[in-house]
């Protein structure tokens, strides 16, 4: 038996003894995900269990260092345990911006002291995170950004209003983007790390086309952060932000897989021209689930380009997109229902029109196809 | 689905004979340009030969290379990349497999390590891929067979030394029960060679009452469909690495053009409109290609879904190099259309391949199958 195999084989009993029956029912809707956080009002006490036996192990972030909380696994030990926990159908114990995008910045570009204070409190969804980026002058051409950071000696003084701010009403700390210097563009811009009780900070959720608000407008009005709450060099927050946004594009591109089976298994086309329209959008759709696990794989090994998740993140929006808009001609009329029981609280049609930001959030598509010209195919001008 | 360093070896060992030996200028223009019957050099077959190559999916204990679906697929990447005019998919990659395990492996191994042999596949009779509807009679004689009925896209026909054909012993067209496979020797069918839009060519075979001994039988009597269909398997990921080779080659030489070619005073690769179009079409090649590899590891890991994603790759390679060919002549405006460019070449190539073994169609029908609708 090779150590994996060993390592299999604890992992599964393992499992089996810890994960709760009810975390092994696939989720329904996004409310069966835990978010953690200093307010978070676990749906279970399945929730809360697994959570905690996971946080303890290290395994809400199974390849982080076991210093910052994580579970100090290889690369091929992490896979195994994805397999493990897939083969029982267990569910992931946490969902967070911490661990998806604040985290891997962290471990890259924070100091020693900010690990340490801020990456255990994300392993055991402690702090709940969201993401300062866009602005409303201030979208595809994120680094025009105006939102000011003012250098008061012993603190920095921030003024100015983002947008598009996912689940600012509901986080508890947020990693933002602010200017400290109009000289340059791009090399004006810093990354800070502040908490959403300081005050002067406040929200305003955003009603969406789907009738539901994810998204919020939140505004600084002299917020103070302390000096050390700066992740990186003053000047250089692009350079965190640009890490930032792949590994967010990376995540954002498994959209793309909606869930892992056949569209046409779960719909069942009864109309042989719109069967024939499934079976084109399921070789397109298996042929990503081939194309994710191939990136993930390179990506891990550092084979991947650095550009490639903004390759990703089109392809696999574009394809959840079109799975929306498959799924509505499936339904027909009875897809159209916006808030009955039988249609589940008119969640296609509300999955359909929320999928339509999905290549508009991260970058839109357009933006992803500039930067594969520019970095990728090398072309002129781009 | 990474590479293993062996894997990522043999790739540039082929990409480098390929590129240098199998190019364009050097195999494809002169073969088309020349009056012959195969429409490949023999001479090239030997340096596959040489390179253990020929043998790549035949098993060491029979002195080949003893590798499998995923190799075959990176060698045939470089093919589709260099329009390399060669016997490799159907012979190396799909005929061997097919006997493999037979006495038909004892008579033929040999001379397909050697590079001397070229074998043949006939199994369409119509002009839709369509193996289950195989009607070619063989009707019991004696001790033999006694085969009447017609093979067309038997592609290398005319220059095989063995053609493994697919005919019907038992059962109606349309059924999988009653097919064998039989390994007919050169010269007993009557021969029609036809020379295909890409210039490679592809006979139509006609039995009229071809007698046949009962050791021409490769496998079992009426049960040819289980090693047909893994045969056909095995060519559907060799045809799907292939177009993704071809995708890959025509994207290049059109991403080239993109950064040299002026118009208005200007690259017409600074033209947004044309940037994110090369964008799109790139992105669209990595995800076949990673198709094309996960049906080849998940036939030689013997998984049960190798049938799937083999429909999955084949469908996926066909459409992405159709519009890379597409792209490829548009994007090259007037000089795309002539012959004395290569990129349309590359379009000649793709429409080839796309039909052989089941066409875009066939294999999104068959995708939908698997899944139950």
């Amino acid at each position: 038996m090779t150590d994996l195999d060993a390592f299999r084989s604890e992992t599964r009993t393992w499992l089996e003894a810890n994960c709760p029956a009810e975390m092994r029912v696939p989720i329904r809707s996004e409310a069966d995900l835990c978010w953690g956080g200093r307010n978070w009002a676990f749906q279970s006490d399945a929730q809360k269990s697994w959570l905690e036996v996971m946080a303890t192990r290290g395994w809400t972030v199974p390849d982080w260092p076991e210093a910052y909380g994580g579970g100090g696994l290889t690369p091929e030990q992490a896979i195994v345990l994805k397999e493990e926990m897939q083969r029982i159908g267990a569910r992931s114990p946490l969902t967070s911006f911490g661990i998806s995008m604040l985290g891997p910045a962290l471990l890259k570009f924070g100091t020693e002291e900010q690990k340490k204070q801020y990456l255990p409190q994300i392993a055991r969804g402690e702090i709940r995170w969201c993401q300062g980026y866009s602005e409303p002058g201030a979208g595809s051409d994120l680094a025009g950004l105006q939102t000011k950071a003012e250098d008061k000696d012993d603190h920095w003084l921030v003024n100015g209003q983002k947008v598009w701010t996912s689940y600012a009403d509901k986080a508890d700390w947020i990693f933002c983007l602010a200017r400290t210097s109009s000289e340059s563009k791009q090399g004006g811009i810093s990354f800070l790390l502040f908490d959403m009780e300081t005050p002067g900070v406040s929200t305003k959720p955003i009603l969406l086309i789907s009738g539901s608000s994810p998204f919020c407008e939140t505004f600084f009005d002299d917020v103070k952060v302390p000096k050390d709450q700066v992740v990186g060099e003053v000047n250089k927050g692009w350079d965190v932000a640009k890490y930032l946004l792949g590994h967010e594009r990376e995540m954002i591109s498994g959209m793309g897989l909606g869930g892992g089976g056949s569209l046409g298994a779960a719909v069942e086309p009864s109309d042989p021209l719109l069967r024939a329209e499934i079976a084109a959008f399921d070789v397109d759709s298996l042929a990503f689930q081939a194309m994710s696990e191939r990136f993930s794989a390179m990506w891990k090994a550092g084979e991947a380009h650095p550009a490639s998740p903004s390759m990703m993140k089109y392809s696999g929006t574009e394809l959840n997109k079109r799975r929306n808009e498959l799924v509505m001609a499936a339904g027909g009329s009875g897809a159209l229902e916006w808030d009955s029981e039988r249609s589940k609280g008119g969640k296609a049609a509300r999955d359909w029109l929320r999928s339509k930001g999905n290549s508009i959030e991260g970058g839109t598509s357009e933006i992803q196809l500039n930067i594969v010209a520019k970095h990728i195919l090398r072309l002129p001008g781009a | 689905m990474l590479l293993t360093d062996d894997q990522k070896m043999l790739q540039e060992t082929a990409a480098g004979f390929l590129s240098e030996e199998g190019s364009i200028a050097r195999q494809l223009r002169h073969w088309r340009g020349t009056d012959c019957s195969d429409g490949f050099g023999h001479a090239l077959w030997k340096q596959f030969a040489e390179l253990g190559l020929t043998g790549i999916c035949i098993p060491e204990s029979q002195s080949g290379m003893g590798l499998g679906a995923t190799e075959a697929a990176l060698v045939l990447e470089e093919i589709g990349r260099n329009l390399t005019p060669s016997p490799f998919l159907t012979t190396a990659a799909v005929a061997a497999r097919a006997i493999e395990g037979t006495q038909h492996a004892e008579r033929w191994f040999p001379g397909i390590l050697t590079g001397d042999a070229v074998l043949a596949l006939a199994i369409d009779e119509g002009p839709r891929h369509a193996p289950e509807q195989t009607a070619l009679e063989a009707k019991r004689q004696g001790n033999g067979f006694l085969l009447n009925g017609r093979k067309q896209f038997v592609v290398q026909g005319d220059s095989a030394d063995m053609i493994v054909t697919a005919a019907r012993t038992s059962g109606d067209a349309g059924t999988s029960d009653g097919i064998t496979l039989f390994a007919v020797p050169r010269g007993v069918a009557e021969v029609e060679n036809v020379t295909l839009a890409d210039s490679s060519r592809a006979a139509r075979l006609t039995f009229d009452n071809v007698a046949l001994d009962a050791d021409c039988v490769v496998g079992e009597i009426d049960a040819g469909w289980a090693p047909l269909a893994r045969a056909l398997d095995a060519g559907r990921a060799g045809a799907a690495a292939e177009l993704v080779g071809v995708a890959a080659g025509a994207s290049a030489m059109t991403f080239d053009y993109l950064r040299q070619r002026k118009q208005f005073g200007k690259l017409i690769g600074e033209f947004q409109a044309l940037q994110h179009r090369a964008a799109h079409l790139y992105g669209e090649i990595e995800i076949a290609r990673a198709a094309a590899l996960k049906a080849a590891q998940l036939i030689d890991s013997g998984d049960e879904r190798a049938e799937l994603f083999v429909s999955v790759a084949k469908a996926k390679a066909a459409d992405v190099a159709s519009l890379a060919v597409r792209e490829g002549v548009q994007l090259h405006g007037g000089i795309g259309m002539t012959d004395e460019h290569d990129i349309g070449l590359f379009m000649k190539r793709e429409a080839v391949l796309s039909e052989m073994f089941g066409d875009v169609y066939f294999h999104r029908n068959r995708v939908a199958e698997y899944c139950g609708y």
